[in-house]
Formats: C-alpha cells, sequence, structure tokens
C-alpha cells in the first residue's frame, strides 16, 4: 500500500549532460548523461552521446556530480500544531534544497499523531503541499505519556511507516515489549529515542569537562546506552524489528554492535552534528547547539563516525527540529532541544568528514540513502527505469550557512554562520524537480 | 585588559584581577568616611535587574552605585513585567531605553549576562548566572584574602560543600588559581561535578585532608538538596563535612559566601571564631563592586596603565 505522500507535479523531462554519477548501489562512479522523460530515469549513457528529445531542458551538468537523492528518515515537520515553526510546504523545501528526496515525519506534534484520523488528515495536507515525498511515523503510546499503545494495525492501514514516540523514551520495559509483541501483527518498524529520564535528569548539554564548567546539568552518555542495551535485548527476546534513533555516544555504539552480531534485527542512524561537532562548541552558551541527545564528546564523536562507517550505524538522519527564534533566543538552559539540518546535512559531512579523508564521498552517499530500505521504502537508484530520485551537486562551491536565509521556516541551524564546500544544485524527487538552486540560471549551468 | 562586560572572571587576567582590588582599596576608605559618597559616576544610571532572591548582592550593588553618586534602578522580577511573562530580551530593550550606563543582572540561568550583552548598549555585570558564574563574588574573596595574607601565590585553598550547584564554586576556583592559589574541592561525591578537575582544581570526597589547607571556603548547603537525594540527610552531611573549630585547625582562614545555614556547613562556633573572615567579605562586597563599576564606566584604560 502507498505510505508516501507528496502533490502531483509535473514530470520532469531532463537531460543532464556529461554529470558525475556516483551511486555506488548502481555500481556508477563515473561521468554520464542522464536523461529523464516523464520522471523516469530512460537512459545512462557515456558523457556526449544522448541528445535532448524535444521540449526536455537540458543542463550543462559538467564538473558536478549527480548522487541518488538522499532520504531522511527522521525529520520534525511540526505539523500540525506548530506550524509557526514549519510547515509540510517549507519542511519540504528545506529538504529538496539539501537533496534530499524523501522524508519520514516524527509523530511528536500537536496533537500527536496517535490516531488513524489525524494521519490521514497529516497525508492530506502533504497530498497538497509536500514538494518530496513524506512517509509519517505514528506513536507508540498515546499522546506519548507511555501508558497505553495506540491503534497500531489501524495506524498502519492509514499509512504509518512504523511507530514512535520520539522526543521521549519508552520508560517502561514492560510497555515497549508490548509493543514489539503487537508488531507482529500490524509490522512497521519501532523506532526508538533512548534515553532514561532518571539519568538525564534535568540535564541540558552532555555531561563532561564542559558541563562542569559551565555549571549546567549533564545527560550522561550512559543515560542513552543504557536503553539501546536494554532495548535491544527485547527486541532480540520478542525477534522484533528496532531502529534506534540518533545515537551519540561510544557506548551505544559498542551496544548496538553487540545486538547486531548476536543476530537481533536492529539497525541505527546518527546525525550530521553528531559526526562533526563536539560539547566544547556549548562554551559558547549559544542556544543553537543546544539539542537532545546532546553533542558530546571527541571521543564519542570518533565512535560515530567508525561505526558509520564500519556499517554497525546504517543510516545517517538529521533529527530536523526546527523552532521559532523567540523560542531559541533565551538563555541555554531555557531553549528547546534541537537544531535544523535538512539544508546543511551533505555540506557539513562533505567538507568536516570527506574533505579531510575521514570518510568516503560513496559511503556517505550510501548511507544518507540507507534509511528508505530500513522502513521498507524503495531505495533511490540512479539506473534505467526508475523514477528519477536524484541530485546535482556542484563540490566545488562554498556558501556561508544561513547567509541568505533558510528554506526552512527557522533559523535555528547549528552550523550558522560556518562555510561549507559543495552545493547542492538540483532535486529531483518521484520523478518532478524539487529544487533548483537560485544562482543556476545566473551561474550558467543551465545551457 | 579592559573589558567593556564583567561577565566571567575569565574575562580578567592577573593584571586585570589586581587593578580591580587596587581600586577597591581607594574605595574601602571612601567607605570608611562619614560621607560614604564620591561624584565619579554622577549622572549615569545603573540598573540592577535581579531575577533571583539575593541580599547582599543586590544590596551591595545597590550601594556601590550610590557610593559612586550613580542613580540606581533596581528591578525584581516578582511583581515586575517578568511576572506577566515579557522575556528577558524585551525586558532589556525596555530598560535600555533609559539610557543606563550599566545593567547589573542576576538571573537561575547560565549565559543569561552574556545574552544580554548582545541586547544593550549598556555595560552588563554579571551578578550570577544559574550555576555557571559569579564574578563579583570571586573578586570581592580575592581581595579579602589578598588584604590578610597580601597575597595568593602558593596559598591553599579548600572549597567545601557543593560544589554541583554553585557558581560561586566556579568562579572562585578560577579567579583563585589566577592568582596563584592551589585549590581543591571537597565534598559528597553526588555533590562534586564528573570532570571538576578540568577547571584545574583537585577534588576530595573526605575532609581527611583537611589540615592542608591554608584557607578553608565553605559553600552553602541548600534544604531542597536532601529533597533531591544528593545527601541522605543533613545530619549525615553536618557529621561528614560541617566545618567546626574543631575540624579547623589554628591558623587557618575560614570564609563563606553567605548566607549560612548555621549548624549544617558551619557551627556557630565556627562562625563566631577570629578565624572567620565572613565580615569581611561582605564588607569587600561595596568597595570591589564600586571598583568594577568605576573600571567599566568612568576609567580610562590608558590612564590606569600609566598609573
Amino acid at each position: 500500500m502507498r505510505r508516501l505522500y507528496q502533490r502531483q507535479a509535473e514530470p520532469a523531462e531532463l537531460l543532464l549532460r556529461d554529470a558525475h554519477v556516483l551511486d555506488p548501489r548502481a555500481g556508477l562512479d563515473e561521468p554520464r548523461d542522464v536523461l529523464i522523460r516523464g520522471g523516469e530515469i530512460a537512459e545512462l549513457g557515456p558523457s556526449g552521446s544522448l541528445s535532448a528529445p524535444p521540449g526536455a531542458e537540458v543542463i550543462d551538468a559538467a564538473g558536478k556530480h549527480a548522487f541518488p537523492g538522499f532520504v531522511d528518515p527522521h525529520v520534525h515537520l511540526r505539523t500540525p500544531g506548530q506550524e509557526y515553526k514549519e510547515t509540510i510546504g517549507t519542511g519540504t523545501a528545506a529538504a529538496a534544497a539539501g537533496g534530499f528526496c524523501c522524508l519520514i515525519a516524527m509523530p511528536n506534534t500537536a496533537p500527536v499523531v496517535d490516531e488513524a484520523a489525524i494521519l490521514r488528515s497529516l497525508a492530506g495536507v502533504a497530498e497538497r503541499d509536500a514538494l518530496v515525498p513524506v512517509g509519517f511515523l505514528a506513536s507508540i503510546t498515546r499522546g506519548l505519556e507511555g501508558n497505553v499503545l495506540t491503534e497500531m494495525a489501524e495506524l498502519r492501514d492509514a499509512g504509518a511507516l512504523g511507530f514512535t514516540d520520539d522526543g521521549r523514551p519508552v520508560v517502561s520495559a514492560g510497555m515497549l515489549r508490548k509493543a514489539l509483541q503487537y508488531q507482529r501483527l500490524c509490522g512497521g518498524v519501532v523506532a526508538l529515542h533512548e534515553e532514561d529520564p532518571a539519568l538525564s535528569g534535568d540535564g541540558v548539554m552532555h555531561e563532561g569537562a564542559v558541563s562542569a564548567r559551565l555549571g549546567m546539568a549533564g545527560i550522561p552518555s550512559v543515560s542513552e546506552s543504557t536503553m539501546v542495551a536494554r532495548d535491544a535485548a527485547l527486541a532480540a527476546y520478542e525477534d522484533a524489528r528496532v531502529h534506534f534513533q540518533h545515537l551519540s555516544c561510544v557506548e551505544s555504539v559498542e551496544a548496538l554492535a553487540q545486538a547486531k552480531a548476536a543476530g537481533a534485527r536492529v539497525s541505527g542512524e546518527v546525525c550530521p552534528h553528531h559526526l562533526t561537532l563536539t560539547d566544547d562548541v556549548v562554551r559558547t552558551l549559544d542556544s543553537r547547539f543546544k539539542m537532545n541527545p546532546p553533542l558530546r564528546s571527541e571521543a564519542d564523536r570518533r565512535a560515530l563516525i567508525s561505526g558509520l562507517t564500519s556499517g554497525v550505524i546504517d543510516c545517517i538522519a538529521t533529527d530536523h527540529a526546527p523552532h521559532a527564534r523567540h523560542e531559541k533566543e533565551v538563555p541555554f538552559e531555557q531553549a528547546p532541544m534541537g537544531t535544523t539540518g535538512l539544508e546543511t546535512a551533505f555540506a557539513a559531512l562533505f567538507t568536516e568528514l570527506i574533505m579531510p579523508g575521514e570518510i568516503e564521498l560513496a559511503t556517505v552517499i550510501e548511507r544518507m540513502t540507507a534509511g528508505a530500505a530500513l522502513y521498507d521504502l524503495p531505495t533511490p537508484l540512479i539506473a534505467p527505469d526508475e523514477p528519477a530520485n536524484l541530485c546535482l551537486v556542484d563540490l566545488e562551491a562554498r556558501f556561508e550557512v544561513g547567509a541568505h536565509g533558510y528554506a526552512s521556516r527557522s533559523a535555528n541551524c547549528c552550523f550558522h554562520g560556518r562555510t561549507f564546500h559543495s552545493r547542492v544544485a538540483l532535486t529531483v524527487a518521484a520523478g518532478a524537480v524539487a529544487f533548483r538552486a537560485p544562482m543556476l540560471a545566473e551561474a550558467g549551468f543551465i545551457a | 585588559m579592559s573589558p567593556r562586560h564583567l561577565i566571567s572572571i575569565d574575562d580578567l587576567d592577573r593584571a586585570g584581577i589586581e587593578r580591580i582590588l587596587d581600586r577597591a582599596e581607594s574605595f574601602a576608605e571612601v567607605s570608611g568616611r562619614e560621607i560614604k559618597k564620591v561624584p565619579a559616576l554622577r549622572g549615569r544610571t545603573v540598573v540592577n535587574l535581579f531575577y533571583e532572591a539575593s541580599t547582599r548582592t543586590s544590596s551591595s550593588f545597590e550601594l556601590a552605585a550610590k557610593r559612586l553618586s550613580a542613580d540606581v534602578v533596581s528591578v525584581r522580577s516578582a511583581g515586575s513585567s517578568v511576572d506577566k511573562g515579557e522575556s528577558l530580551k524585551d525586558t532589556i530593550q525596555t530598560l535600555s531605553a533609559y539610557d543606563p550606563a550599566a545593567i547589573v543582572i542576576r538571573s537561575q540561568y547560565a549565559g543569561a549576562a552574556q545574552l544580554v550583552a548582545g541586547w544593550t548598549p549598556a555595560a552588563v555585570i554579571n551578578a550570577g548566572d544559574g550555576k555557571h558564574e559569579h564574578p563579583t563574588q570571586a573578586l570581592l574573596d580575592v581581595f579579602t584574602l589578598r588584604r590578610r595574607l597580601g597575597q595568593l601565590d602558593g596559598t591553599r585553598i579548600w572549597i567545601v560543600g557543593d560544589v554541583l550547584h554553585s557558581r560561586v564554586a566556579r568562579s572562585n576556583i578560577l579567579g583563585f588559581k589566577r592568582m596563584g592559589a592551589e585549590v581543591t574541592v571537597a565534598g559528597p561525591p553526588t555533590l562534586i561535578p564528573r570532570h571538576i578537575e578540568a577547571l584545574g582544581c583537585q577534588a576530595k570526597a573526605t575532609l581527611d585532608e583537611l589540615h592542608k589547607a591554608d584557607v578553608v571556603y565553605v559553600l552553602r548547603m541548600q534544604h531542597e538538596r536532601m529533597r533531591e537525594a544528593f545527601v541522605p540527610s543533613l545530619r549525615e552531611y553536618a557529621a561528614r563535612y560541617q566545618i567546626s573549630t574543631a575540624r579547623l585547625t589554628p591558623g587557618q582562614l575560614l570564609m563563606h559566601p553567605g548566607p549560612v545555614n548555621r549548624g549544617v556547613e558551619l557551627s556557630s562556633d565556627a562562625i563566631d571564631s577570629s578565624q572567620a573572615l565572613l565580615g569581611e567579605q561582605v564588607k569587600a562586597g561595596v568597595a570591589v563592586r564600586m571598583a568594577v563599576l568605576y573600571e567599566l564606566l568612568a576609567a580610562s584604560p590608558v590612564l590606569a596603565a600609566v598609573a
């Protein structure tokens, strides 16, 4: 059944001429002409070999890379109820600007997506406003309160890709166990925000030398990792399919590796900010650096990079979490948790990890698209007869984050003001052009 | 070094601290006169904005500004527009419309003073932000010790008690160290933050080696910490960590930032002993805050360097 929603758009008729196509799954890492007809990839040929049929737009992509469109399995689109932070329209515009062709939205909205009727109406909004396909998770428990299971089977029938109480952990092991048992009836991934509230307390940042200096309550890494270990054990016991969201520390990577080695059906994701920043930046007390899980130590960051490289961590997710300016313009301890990330994910990873040689470009491309299969969605592939889901990226370009504003409705980006290398020039999602860099024409990219 | 604001004790190098303390010495003399007033800040406005209860810090800032002849406006959160839900930013912009020379702010949140400095043209003085910093407390404590000891180089200072929840501990560790002292913190392991050694101090769980200290600086133990289960009981806390004359060795100096919980972190005999500098600390507060206001608002850095 259909579990992705977007607005109707005109199928693309495009010839990308001489793009360097990099798609590890398709075995491609070479210059190609890519012909898109009726929103599908019609033909791939050696550079200069394809000609544009009448009516097709020709884009001179020489010097640019074409990647399969990125898939983000963890975003907050704030709809319904918090449209002042983000809407499905602005959130998917931000996604398209970052090269994403598919998003999975979290249910911690107002109201929470805990009933089929809410999910159906949300899908309707996406069919009207979404520039790239959006799928939805429903909550595991009603109101995210951890007490009563949602009608998971009906929610699945209404289109839910899976279930999460993201933003909060499922504190009760007994409650989570029931959800994992019920998963046998309805399917769908159970995705978990792991945190033990008794250990996190009123923490606002990573517990470490920086929190000791600043006098702010810390969230110890074991708050997350003890819950990952607990829930991996439950997943193994119930043979359930569990996905661990936004892993942030050494101990969690170790717990996930052990669970996988033991054969549990578990997977994990990591965010660009946890891969590129540490708690050291919190010394500025800038509330853009406040997120949950918090930015952790350099040792944690290294463990996340190696976990991502080895495949213990399956995919990259932004945890795009927009907040309005007035909410973040307060002392750090009072500010809500979250950073936006859709518009900067690839550029952050390219600049901070790929350019210094910490991780291969092909690995990042693979991990930025791997979220689809984890949720049983088709993986974008640059191959004939596939729907066109790709982005064209200029790896030579540079830009200052936020200098020209954001496509997102919110500006709480932890990378604000940094200069990043690489820039998305064009995004095609589900066969339609979802984004073009404003300067594309002026810069002469378009023939 | 002439910072425009005083947000953190880290804003000052050793020379900067010494200059403020030297200035405070001359203002201490003013406080001894019958007419305790100099015209240094006449016609200028100082706003005291206190979001947390405070007796000695707010009164000493008010007195300091008045003794410098400034006009003083004191705003407390209770009964003000803050009570009506006004944001910190809007409050600061409103108060800034009166064109104050300085805003003195006490907030329950770390980083509040730093944020305020970005929203106002006034000089900003941090009178305590969350559990982060209280730089004027560190200055007045260094002032008090310097008067008694001449200098702090090599002085062994123990800070005892609830370090976890104490902004005084953080500013004082840094301030004492900058002046050359060796700092040790001691208290129940539940109230000593993990990684506190990163501030350059040692951490101890017992007072077994307290006799090595030249100065014992005792922190306030708040009753609510017991409810929050940081210590099993105040009785056990007092048994292990209360400073009494029996625990002090002769010649050790005793300090406390106030207000004291008599019979909890300090015994009455210790408070009233000749080793205690508590009264001198309070007195120093006015002179040091006069010096801070003067340095930020009136001193010419060039002249000061020559002097």
